[in-house]
């Protein structure tokens, strides 16, 4: 239930968001009928209500069924602290690699004109069409014993899958697109006049990168960073594939999730469940706060 | 600072903004780059700055080779179309910007830094914005300090895109006046390019009309007013009548009717008449070589425009002083005082 919610906060571009309207005045002629606008907030309400809270109050009072107690005793297990522990290092690992490598090739779409930019573009993109488990194959493919790399690396004893390289790695390219798709469309409308002016100024490019182009798009650049990391803590299907489940080693979260369930031990996993749904309304709230500041940026320069 | 630009060709595609430019500009002038959208009169600019390169030619800055220079060496202060400000910054630190990125070998201490912003902002008569955000200034205000932000690095050369082309008509005129008082004061090489014919002519030394990449013509405003050099240039600066004509032996006809005025050296064939609207002399019917019935008057200020039908069936516009009302229905005669004949 708590992937679901992950699910939820599944990407959305920030040129995604339409800009809404504010409501039409009651006598305004685009205003529906009184029972139809009550009607269809009603039908919303109730949908939200069964789909979203319903789920999320589930979590928490099947986590909380055996009293407070026993709830923090499960979330202080050997077993629950190294799939927290673990979590945490995978998310900052691959938030991190996906910073730089995601400012980096925003930068380079947004500001530069060169060949090949379209396929560029569509291969940051892949990612997100293609399904996790398939992700998790690939590097099942290149690293497990009989892939490409497999011998190579097992005669010099390194381990990627089964242990944290892999999953660091299949983590770091599903969430690949969260942080160049954020800054990409920000980027592009702010356009390169204050780059150039910069440079005309007499800025090298380091000074014009970290003084003029970082400071411009500071706000999208957490919001990529917010929604890499919820998805990054969330991923449940690349992970699976490469993780090998070893318990206390290589179980994230959500793995650690399903194994409990499926062992009846109902108490345990939704302890850990309400963590992930606890991420998952900070970053809801964040990315609220978040898009704000997105909007000032993106304001344009002159009137 | 003289510039010097030689055989200068850009293309983006198989267009080509730029198609062979020569064009040399002297020390302290103030010249305007005129011509219509696409003639190249940008990309001139950006390339003079060193934010493009051209794909053939020069560019020369003292005799000095500028291309072997990017643009942050080139000590050219540029001021973006669009002012370009740093939107995160004050405008304080927007002005003081191209000071604090210099090397620190040069870079002047703190103190010096304020002082000099201080008197930037001075110049510009903004000091009292020094606080604010680009985004709470208003146009005219942001150019000013896009200027200042320019004049910071104490270039050797000052260019303008369209300096003005985004404000408001009267906000304009006090600008075109600012900064030619301004430059007199600093006297940089300045080059400012505009769409914008009366812009050009009020505030530069010299105009470089330019079209599809080539300069049509380079004089001073008065010249390109009244000796255009080409059809273009004619039909871009001031209000022209446009009539078909036929050259043959000296003669210009205009349809089957011979016009008393002389072909001045124009060749034999197709031609077109050019006319400024304040340079056809009107007056009662048979006066002139043409007759036409006035269809329209709008009277305004020292003039009345009025809408002629020729008896060819032209249509023209002409400006006559109002010392003689002229009334709709009435046939008139006109005759071109001053015109020119150009190749059809």
């Amino acid at each position: 239930m708590t992937m679901e919610l992950q699910q939820s906060l599944e990407y959305a571009a920030p040129e995604a968001r339409s800009h809404v309207r504010p409501f039409a005045a009651p006598d305004d002629v685009r205003s529906e009928p009184k029972f139809v606008r009550i009607g269809i907030i009603a039908l919303a309400t109730a949908f939200l209500s069964v789909f979203v809270v319903l789920p999320l109050v589930v979590v928490f009072a099947q986590a909380l069924s055996k009293g407070v107690s026993a709830y923090f005793a499960a979330l202080s297990d050997p077993e629950a602290l190294s799939a927290i522990r673990l979590t945490l290092l995978v998310a900052a690992i691959s938030v991190s690699l996906n910073l730089v490598f995601g400012v980096i090739a925003a930068w380079a779409i947004a500001k530069f004109e060169f060949s090949g930019k379209t396929a560029l573009v569509t291969l940051i993109d892949l990612p997100f069409s293609v399904s996790p488990v398939i992700s998790g194959l690939v590097f099942v493919l290149l690293f497990g014993a009989q892939g490409y790399w497999g011998p190579w690396l097992q005669s010099h004893n390194i381990h990627v899958l089964f242990a944290l390289p892999g999953i660091a790695l299949a983590t770091s390219f599903v969430t690949f697109p969260f942080v160049a798709r954020a800054l990409i469309p920000l980027m592009q409308e702010q356009g390169t006049q204050e780059e150039e002016a910069a440079i005309s100024l007499g800025a090298s490019g380091l000074q014009t990168f970290f003084r003029v182009t970082l400071p411009n798009i500071k706000w999208g650049v957490l919001y990529g960073v917010l929604l890499c990391n919820a998805r990054a803590m969330g991923e449940f299907g690349a992970v699976s594939v490469v993780s090998g489940h070893v318990r206390g080693e290589t179980n994230t979260m959500p793995l650690l999730v399903e194994i409990l369930y499926n062992e009846y031990q109902f108490v345990s996993s939704f302890a850990i469940a309400s963590l992930l749904a606890m991420l998952a309304l900070i970053t809801l709230i964040a990315k609220t706060m978040l898009e704000r500041h997105i909007d000032e940026e993106e304001l344009p320069h002159d009137d | 600072m003289t510039i010097e630009v030689k055989n200068l060709v850009k293309k983006f595609g198989a267009f080509a903004a730029l198609d062979g430019v020569d064009l040399k500009i002297g020390n302290g002038e103030l010249l305007a780059l005129l011509g219509p959208s696409g003639s190249g009169k940008t990309t001139l600019l950006r390339i003079i700055a060193g934010l493009d390169w051209p794909d053939l030619g020069e560019v020369s800055f003292d005799g000095e080779n500028a291309l072997v220079r990017g643009a942050g060496e080139r000590q050219v202060g540029f001021v973006f179309q669009h002012y370009a400000l740093f939107r995160h910054m004050t405008v304080f630190e927007n002005v003081a910007f191209g000071l604090r990125v210099q090397p620190r070998s040069i870079r002047k201490d703190d103190a010096s830094i304020r002082a000099r912003v201080k008197e930037l902002l001075d110049l510009v008569q903004l000091d009292w914005l020094a606080g604010r955000y680009p985004s709470q200034l208003s146009g005219g205000q942001r150019q000013r300090i896009a200027l200042a932000r320019a004049l910071a690095i104490a270039p050797r050369i000052l260019l303008l895109d369209e300096p003005f082309g985004a404000l408001d008509a009267k906000v304009r005129k006090e600008l075109r006046q600012w900064l030619r008082s301004l430059h007199q004061e600093i006297n940089v090489t300045s080059i400012f390019v505009t769409h914008d014919q009366e812009e050009a002519l009020e505030v530069a030394n010299r105009v470089v009309v330019m079209d599809k990449g080539r300069i049509e013509q380079i004089g001073t405003p008065g010249d390109v007013y009244d000796n255009p050099a080409t059809a273009f240039v004619h039909g871009f600066i001031g209000e022209s009548i446009v009539l078909p004509v036929n050259v043959s032996d000296g003669r210009v006809r205009l349809g089957d009717k011979a016009l008393k005025i002389a072909a001045e050296g124009a060749s034999s064939g197709a031609s077109k008449l050019f006319v400024r609207r304040h340079d056809m002399q009107v007056g009662p019917a048979g006066s002139g070589s043409l007759d036409g019935s006035v269809r329209q008057v709008r009277s305004f200020g020292p003039i009345q425009r009025a809408v002629v039908a020729l008896c060819g069936g032209e249509i023209i516009e002409i400006d006559a002083p109002r010392d003689r009302e002229l009334q709709a229905g009435e046939i008139v005669g006109l005759e071109p005082r001053r015109y020119r004949i150009f190749a059809a």
